[in-house]
């Protein structure tokens, strides 16, 4: 599973990232999170409000933290 | 073996909480907020007997004295301002969900240029999105077809109309100064994107924006229950009263020393009316400074006591809030540095502009 979390590094895109962090360590889920901060990557997912999650190329959240619920959710 | 088993223990825990009905929380949460507003109603209304209940009698400070002043100050506006921003930023957190940045994007795209300023400003407001998203959004909203002069009213508009400033100014300084902030602050942000519009700065866009091709089909669909918009308030008065209190009770700290010691009309000289100067100063002054509403608007009520203008205060403050130098940095990865020189330098007017005004007015 291949996970990016959108956000050129405002507080809350950091902790949009720790959150998919906390939930695949919990999960046990095989995935990769990558954090983009490239604005023109950014934009080639449509997204222009970050924090934003995308899920094997599927955006799931734009715009806000998701809750560690949620991101359990889509990855299972 | 025992992380282990905690994870299992927990996966399951908050699989099981995200399938739970939610349809009692509705109904449990409108008896929690009914009461909840009536008690704060009547705290708020027992506020300044309270104040001076606890200065002069529980403290036994003398009654007139400059720690007097001070201290009741202090001890009447750190809770009406806290009370007022927990309100207010909870409101405000509710009705931002029924305008997420997507929405404003389709709203906007297909309107021409000056009604289209006037509801970029208007939707500046409502819109919630954090400052580092000026970037994306800025992109969002070119390449969609909203005009840059409606893009830059509602880029002006969405910091410098601040829930948080509007609450500070209504309650320490009434509803005039509050009205007059918000309609002053509309009609920069309306006029310097029209402004902007004009001048045909497109050239200035960095190249590779315009070549992106956004598919906002792709986005995520925004289905939102009551439930979650009640949620996203209590969530924004966690997240914003949980950040500024410090600030805005340093600020009224600040605002209590100044009102109770500093002697009145010590600033009319430097920040007066009569000082033509002061305004452009302020707005040089506040460009490069970086604060949020909160702690600067309590400072900005104890100077106004002491005799500086009303105009060139608002202006120092509006170029604190509107005009930082950290956006103008993430900015740069879209525009050249001649359109964010052209951008500060309009805003910049129209803040002089508002300041001279208040001066002239009051």
């Amino acid at each position: 599973m291949e996970i990016k979390v959108l956000g050129p590094g405002c507080a809350k895109c950091k902790e949009a990232e720790k959150v998919v962090l906390e939930a695949v360590t919990e999960s046990g889920v095989d995935a990769t999170v990558e954090k983009v901060a490239d604005f023109q990557q950014i934009a080639s997912f449509g997204v222009f409000s970050t924090p934003a999650v995308v899920i094997n190329g599927e955006v799931k959240v734009v715009g806000k933290v998701p809750s560690k619920t949620d991101v359990l959710s889509w990855l299972k | 073996m025992e992380p282990l088993e905690k994870k299992t223990c927990c996966a399951t825990e908050a699989v099981a909480e995200g399938s739970r009905p939610r349809d009692g929380k509705l109904a449990r949460y409108l008896l929690l907020l009914a009461p909840a507003l009536v008690i704060w109603w009547v705290a708020y209304g027992m506020l300044p007997g309270f104040s001076r209940l606890l200065t002069y009698d529980v403290l036994g400070i003398a009654q007139g004295s400059h720690l007097g002043d001070s201290v009741e100050f202090l001890l009447y506006d750190t809770p009406k301002v806290l009370m007022l921003l927990t309100l207010v930023v909870f409101g405000v957190g509710v009705i931002r969900t029924f305008f997420t940045p997507e929405r404003t994007r389709r709203i906007l795209a297909g309107k021409r240029e000056s009604a289209g300023n006037v509801m970029a400003a208007l939707l500046g407001i409502v819109t919630p999105f954090c400052s580092c998203s000026a970037v994306p959004l800025f992109i969002g909203f070119v390449t969609a077809g909203v005009p840059m002069g409606v893009t830059f009213s509602f880029l002006i508009s969405a910091p410098m109309v601040n829930e948080i400033a509007l609450v500070l100014l209504y309650g320490l300084l009434g509803w005039k100064v509050a009205a007059l902030y918000l309609g002053t602050g509309l009609a920069v942000a309306m006029v310097a994107g029209w402004v902007l519009g004009k001048l045909n700065l497109e050239p200035y866009i960095e190249d590779w924006v315009m070549k992106i091709r956004t598919d906002p089909s792709a986005l995520p669909p925004d289905n939102q229950t009551w439930v979650d918009r009640i949620e996203a308030g209590f969530h924004a008065v966690k997240d914003i009263v949980g950040k500024v209190w410090l600030y805005v009770v340093i600020g009224i700290a600040v605002g209590a020393g100044i009102h109770g010691y500093v002697p009145e009309g010590f600033m009319a000289s430097i920040m007066g009316k009569d000082a033509w100067w002061s305004v452009p100063a302020a707005v040089l002054v506040g460009i490069p400074m970086y604060s949020n509403a909160a702690g600067i608007v309590p400072v900005v009520e104890a100077l106004l006591g002491k005799g500086a203008a009303l105009g060139t205060v608002l202006a120092f403050m509006m170029a604190v809030i509107a005009l930082s130098l950290p956006e103008m940095i993430i900015l740069r990865k879209v525009l050249k540095p001649r359109l964010i020189m052209v951008f500060a330098g309009v805003v910049g007017l129209g803040i002089a502009f508002v300041g001279y005004l208040f001066n002239y007015l009051y």
